[in-house]
């Protein structure tokens, strides 16, 4: 069974709505669209106050090269410009849309026709990935359209498509796969043709038995797909772990995976770039997990972008008593969230609620040198030593010990018996680097 | 045997005399001039090498000193006055009038006044809980109270309240050296004109939200209402993105100001009390024990 080599973890999988079909939530009244819900640039408002839009319409404009569009994901009225407070507690900017009705744009094809031939060309597909705002819906919401335009010089040989989903608790992407595999076979077919490539490989973990067998069944119609079952194992939904578990190559330190030939996409991405490119449906809904050990039913549901996360939380059976954290994403990487008024963005996958008892850290003591964190680190770094040297403030130093390979995955801190804050401080070190780089580069 | 000896004896003299010339005509032409000024100063300098001046270290602002022989631009904010017309004296120059300084921690919002409204759970750094959340409060400008500028004083002039949850800054200890305004992420921390008797007035945060968020967070956040502008009889104060900040340049400390915020967002250091007391007594008391 194929997996990457170095280091890696295997937390409790807790895959509670597995067996859960994707259910469609229905519309709130009222949605909060941040307007900068990707990596990059963040976009400019193009609606006014007060203007009546339909679903679909583009509400926000991207600009800069890494930026996207963001589109109304509601019909009704644009009742404020204004902020919202974010998953970290900080204000950003958003608009805010009074539900009324579920009016399309009608250049949206909204039959439930499966569509399997490509009409349009390479840069077509590129720029309708642009017009339609489509984002990398793994978690790092990275413009998909810029991830296609291969920097001259280098060439892609293969597509890697990530349903690994090695997040414990989420299911999104295997019920995805479970239940719209045709649709997204064809949405990797469109990246296929968009990055020119003739092999695709679909990474899925052995944990997911079902998804694998169905995409294995339908994947005789797809000729250059090819359906690589994994070993368990975090974080191999991470790109550069991806492709050493599926390709054995190694991308190099600081390199971008089309150094070593590959582009990886997400199982939720293909389906949205199918969508995109067929359908002329722009990103304004996605697959997000609800789930939790106290949660009365847990689910996989249709959320369109913008829905307050409560809305969410009450739909799978309300916020349980024991709730001692509500977190947005996975347990290992996501965010503990400050509100429940908090949108659903591009990036949400998950809602996870924490019963008390699993919520607080552990106390955390010294460190005993038993170096565990070196074993399971996926990067073959040592977390403890950077951590450290940031807690140090010696970021040089840190620098030169590769803090930026670290791809905040969080195995070190989940296996520290000391309970140290190694993720933290990693994460603090590789923010003062990367600001030392920048301003090095102004001089 | 003997002949042995007495060779060994004159060739290593004779190598002994030979490198002698060598290095001395070596010394020579590489001889370093230093001006004897710099260890004069140096000696007279406190040695925290705390950065203070803007330069590397005690060493580096004495050369400056005896390079530039100009102290009008160089100040070491920790020497006493005295120290620095000592320094003057050597060189023979004339140390400039300069008024102490003070950092001042521009946050009222202790445990009562922004009360808790998440727990916070990571690492126990400013910077960190910075990059990561808005803090315990919600206020995104708001003291962290993780004690991160308590860490950089070199001068033990910042403790943490232990009631309050904010630093406390020692008036005896405190050099502004401005060690804890780089260490603060939030930049909450100020250097301000000590003033007589030690007599401050200044706006105590930060937050540059609209007045209702503001006030959601923390009850004595400045709401940026503008009432002291129009009150201050000297243009001290100027509002900027909600926020009222006093120019300690301008001020006058006239005491006007102070009783028409609303939110009591103005605070008076070591000020005689006032005949009636209009404001929040306590959050005054909390800064003159200080």
């Amino acid at each position: 069974m194929k997996t990457f080599k170095l280091g890696g973890i295997h937390p409790g999988e807790n895959k509670l709505s597995a067996g859960a079909a994707i259910e469609i939530l229905p519309l709130p009244t009222q949605v909060c669209i941040p307007v900068s819900q990707n990596l990059g640039a963040p976009s400019k408002v193009v609606v006014e106050k007060g203007a009546v839009i339909r679903t679909g319409q583009l509400i926000a404009k991207g600009e800069a090269f890494i930026s996207s569009n963001v589109h109304s994901s509601v019909s009704g009225k644009v009742t404020k410009i204004d902020s919202v407070i974010d998953t970290s507690g900080y204000k950003r900017p958003a608009v805010y849309i009074d539900v009324e009705g579920d009016e399309w744009e009608e250049s949206i094809d909204r039959s439930q026709d499966i569509i399997s031939d490509i009409r349009l060309s390479r840069e077509e597909i590129i720029s309708r990935l642009n017009e339609t705002g489509i984002v990398g819906l793994g978690g790092a919401t990275f413009p998909s359209h810029v991830k296609l335009m291969i920097p001259e010089g280098k060439k892609a040989e293969y597509l890697l498509i990530n349903g690994v989903e090695c997040e414990p608790y989420l299911t999104s992407d295997h019920r995805l796969m479970l239940e719209r595999g045709r649709e997204m076979m064809i949405g990797v077919k469109i990246l296929m043709k968009g990055l020119n490539v003739t092999k695709a490989y679909i990474g899925i973990e052995r944990n997911k038995p079902d998804a694998i067998d169905h995409l294995l069944k339908i994947s005789a119609e797809f000729p250059g797909i090819e359906i690589i079952p994994l070993k368990v194992k975090y974080p191999q939904g991470g790109e550069k772990q991806l492709i050493k578990a599926v390709l054995n190559r190694e991308v190099p330190s600081g390199k971008l995976p089309i150094e070593v030939g590959c582009v990886v996409n997400n199982v939720g991405t293909a389906l949205a770039v199918y969508e995109a490119v067929q359908k002329n449906k722009p990103l304004i809904d996605r697959v997000v997990t609800v789930t939790g050990k106290s949660l009365k039913k847990p689910s996989n549901l249709l959320v369109r972008i913008g829905t307050p996360v409560n809305q969410l939380i009450d739909f799978a059976g309300g916020l349980p008593e024991d709730t001692g954290k509500v977190i947005n994403g996975g347990p290992m990487m996501g965010k503990a969230l400050t509100s429940l008024e908090v949108p659903v963005v591009k990036g949400t996958s998950g809602i996870l609620i924490l019963p008390e008892n699993e919520s607080r850290r552990i106390p955390v003591i010294n460190c005993i040198r038993c170096a565990r964190c070196i074993s399971v680190c996926p990067m073959g770094l040592e977390p403890v030593l950077l951590a450290q040297l940031s807690e140090n403030q010696v970021y040089e130093a840190a620098e030169k010990e590769h803090i930026l390979d670290c791809i905040e995955c969080g195995s070190c801190q989940y296996t520290c018996p000391a309970g140290r804050p190694l993720l933290d401080y990693l994460r603090l070190g590789k923010n003062k680097v990367g600001v030392i780089i920048r301003n090095r580069g102004k001089k | 045997m003997n002949e042995t000896l007495v060779y060994a004896v004159i060739s290593l003299s004779a190598i002994g005399v030979i490198s002698a010339i060598i290095l001395y005509f070596v010394a020579q032409k590489f001889k370093v001039i230093e001006d004897p000024r710099i260890d004069i100063v140096a000696d007279l300098l406190p040695g925290a090498n705390c950065g203070g001046c803007g330069l590397a270290g005690c060493r580096a602002f004495a050369e400056e000193i005896v390079r530039s022989e100009d102290l009008s631009k160089l100040n070491c904010p920790v020497s006493s006055r005295d120290a620095m017309k000592q320094i003057a004296a050597a060189m023979g120059l004339e140390a400039p009038e300069r008024d102490p300084m003070i950092a001042v921690v521009r946050c009222s919002g202790s445990r009562v006044n922004a009360p808790q409204k998440v727990i916070y759970d990571g690492a126990l750094s400013c910077s960190f809980a910075h990059a990561l959340s808005a803090g315990e409060s919600g206020c995104p400008n708001g003291c962290l109270g993780l004690g991160d500028c308590v860490v950089s004083c070199k001068f033990d002039a910042i403790y943490m309240d232990e009631t309050t949850g904010l630093p406390v800054v020692s008036d005896e200890n405190c050099v502004a050296c401005g060690a804890c305004i780089t260490a603060c992420p939030r930049s909450i921390i100020e250097l301000r004109l000590k003033g007589k008797k030690d007599r401050r007035i200044f706006v105590s945060c930060v937050n540059t939200e609209k007045g209702g968020p503001a006030k959601k967070n923390c009850s004595v956040a400045c709401i940026g209402c503008g009432k002291c502008v129009k009150e201050c009889p000297y243009d001290a104060i100027t509002l900027v993105n909600n926020l009222a900040w006093i120019d300690f340049s301008k001020c006058r400390l006239c005491r006007k100001c102070e009783p028409v915020c609303p939110t009591g967002s103005i605070l008076e250091t070591n000020f005689p009390a006032r005949k009636e007391k209009p404001g929040e007594p306590e959050i005054v008391a909390e800064k003159t024990e200080a």
